[in-house]
């Protein structure tokens, strides 16, 4: 079953002397529970074209179905409901709120979804216990190191039960053991939970976890390959 | 914890992300509410105290009047008071005291000088309690209602060459032209802070005035005291509602107007002042918001990434700037109440040519402090009004943000 269906999905930037074609007609499924790595160099489109899968940036053509439902349709308030019910995202820089505590920004989520503050704080601590950090609960982010804050990250992505998490280029500012507890973290949820996971990434670590690999140049697909094939054949 | 609590925690902190700017955002604020209130009370004090020296002194708050004698004022627009008048009156809970007056004109003479004079018929009594007419007797005593003495300015007297004890003759036209003339013993002088008030009072008991200017029974006007001069427009509708033709109640705004312009006009001016310190201030406000914005872009576009509606990060950013301004409010009456309140306790008294020009106008030379509501509301609108045109800055960046470019920001 495909949770991301992506067709003819186009983004060009006008800038004052030529159109930029930053993505140029990508057609792609990815299923539940797949852990795909999206690659290319930089200036391939990558991050383009996850921004437009996670409703960030809209697309000048193409469409995006999500469990059926074409993003690009609904309108902006809709959108951000949407992002809000479905989708969870990690970011390079891990970006959590800094006055909240790694707790808070967790519950954030759950808070806006509405959820009473019982069930909050029990889906908080499961999920910091999961991520290894049960007992930072009360730390702010300044007062956690990158590995830390991007688990934290981790945490907040996964709260809200999405329908898969789109992360782009975690694994960029961390020292090489918060990687692998990172990739390590991430496929246990991914495994367990069938949790779909969408990556950017340029980390061979990160491709060497993926079981699919899609390589993005000039905003086109180049090649889509899944691991489990190339063991088969 | 509600969304809207989450709110207030998550601006709160935010505002404390770098204390040293809200600090110093919400000192310029503090200076600014500390100085705009202090001079507001000191302003509206002045004023208080100048409308109740010049009320008390001359008009009373109200005063009822035959309606055309504003307009005409001569002995033959007075009116004779029916009962139901002083009915009305005394069931006003807000009139405090009341005195019936005739007043007229008259050429005051002695055995070999005249010189034209404003002849006040007063109830002693009441019109002590009113206006103290009795501390200004300098020589001699005050009146009473039943003896047929005066009361002259000492100027007057000077001029007429007559001390307490002599005869000074009075010459006018009464009540529908009938003659007028009667001579009286002076029972005192009266020392007024104004000059011209000394060279032309004589004050007389009514009932003699009745009888001088042929008007038994008539006033022209009854002058009616208020406690407070801000219960002034209600006691006034009460009043108008029960007074009618051919009575009029009157207010000392409309019988003062160049006093109530004097006032508007001084207002006018300190708004100016205010205006320009609270410009300056917004500046600094407006600064700090900037710098909050444009640090935070990539946070606010996090915070749309991952659910936020646009409008929720605009009421967050608008309850920030609003937070800032209510805490430089705050710490400004913390600043300026306790000053306030010793100055309302114990008023400056102004020396030199302030004082001197102030007793000629009959008004007490001391700076008085106010505690009027609206010396504080005010300071809480203007900051309100300045935070909520400023925090149009965050809400616009946050309706317009481009979420895509704000996360690379």
């Amino acid at each position: 079953m495909n949770v991301i269906e992506i067709k003819n999905l186009h983004k060009t930037y006008n800038t004052s002397q030529v159109a930029v074609k930053a993505v140029n007609g990508i057609d792609l499924s990815i299923s539940k529970g797949e852990f795909t790595a999206v690659v290319g160099p930089s200036g391939s489109g990558k991050t383009t074209f996850l921004n437009m899968v996670g409703g960030l940036d809209r697309p000048t053509s193409g469409e995006v179905f999500v469990d059926g439902v074409n993003i690009w349709e609904l309108s902006s308030r809709k959108l951000i409901d949407f992002r809000l019910r479905n989708i969870g995202f990690v970011f390079q820089s891990y970006n959590l709120i800094p006055v909240f505590t790694a707790k808070e920004n967790v519950e954030f989520i759950m808070q806006m979804q509405g959820w009473d503050a019982k069930k909050r704080f029990e889906r908080t601590k499961k999920l910091m216990d999961e991520v290894g950090l049960g007992d930072r609960l009360s730390s702010r982010p300044g007062k956690l190191s990158g590995g830390q804050q991007q688990r934290v990250a981790v945490a907040r992505a996964l709260a809200s039960k999405p329908k898969f998490i789109l992360a782009d280029e975690p694994t960029a500012n961390l020292d090489s053991h918060s990687t692998e507890n990172l990739l390590d973290i991430m496929e246990r949820l991914n495994m367990e939970e069938e949790i779909t996971f969408i990556f950017s990434t340029h980390d061979p670590r990160v491709m060497k976890k993926a079981r699919r690999i899609v390589t993005i140049e000039d905003g086109k697909i180049l090649s889509d390959e899944r691991k489990e094939a190339e063991v088969a054949h | 914890m509600s969304a809207m609590q989450t709110n207030f925690k998550l601006a709160w902190r935010n505002l404390w992300r770098n204390k040293k700017r809200t600090l110093i955002t919400l000192a310029s604020i503090f200076f600014g509410v500390l100085i705009a209130t202090v001079m507001s009370s000191m302003q509206e004090g002045s004023y208080t105290s100048m409308i109740q020296n010049i009320v008390k002194f001359y008009s009373g708050y109200i005063q009822i009047q035959h309606e055309d004698y504003w307009d005409n004022k001569t002995i033959n627009n007075t009116f004779e008071p029916v009962d139901s008048i002083f009915e009305t009156v005394e069931s006003n809970e807000l009139i405090t005291n009341y005195a019936p007056r005739l007043e007229s004109f008259a050429l005051a003479s002695s055995e070999a000088l005249t010189r034209g004079s404003a002849v006040i018929g007063i109830d002693p009594e009441k019109e002590n309690e009113i206006t103290g007419l009795g501390k200004w007797v300098v020589e001699g005593e005050y009146l009473r209602a039943d003896v047929d003495h005066v009361l002259v300015g000492s100027e007057l007297a000077k001029y007429l060459e007559l001390g307490v004890g002599d005869t000074l003759v009075l010459l006018s036209q009464g009540y529908h032209g009938v003659s007028a003339a009667g001579k009286y013993a002076i029972s005192g002088l009266l020392r007024f802070p104004n000059p011209e008030m000394n060279k032309q009072s004589v004050y007389i008991p009514i009932r003699t005035a009745q009888q001088l200017y042929g008007a038994p029974n008539r006033l022209t006007s009854l002058a009616l005291m208020v406690e407070d001069q801000y219960d002034l427009e209600k006691a006034i509708e009460g009043l108008r509602q029960k007074v009618g033709r051919p009575y009029v109640a009157m207010t000392w705004e409309e019988m003062h107007p160049e006093l109530l312009q004097m006032v508007e006009a001084d207002r006018a001016g300190a708004v100016v002042m205010k205006a320009i310190l609270y410009i300056l201030i917004g500046f600094g406000i407006f600064g700090t918001i900037l710098m909050m914005v444009a640090e935070r872009i990539r946070e606010m576009g996090v915070m749309v990434a991952v659910g936020m509606q646009k409008t929720t990060l605009a009421m967050l950013l608008f309850i920030e700037t609003i937070l800032i301004g209510f805490m430089g409010v705050l710490a400004g009456f913390a600043g300026s109440v306790p000053v306030i309140a010793y100055y309302f306790n114990n008023p400056i008294k102004l020396t030199g040519d302030a004082a001197a020009t102030m007793e000629e106008m009959g008004i007490e030379p001391y700076m008085y402090f106010s505690w009027m509501p609206s010396v504080f509301y005010n300071q809480v609108i203007t900051i309100f009004v300045i935070t909520a045109i400023i925090a149009l800055y965050p809400i616009i960046s946050a309706l317009r943000l481009k979420v895509h470019m704000a996360l690379h920001a």
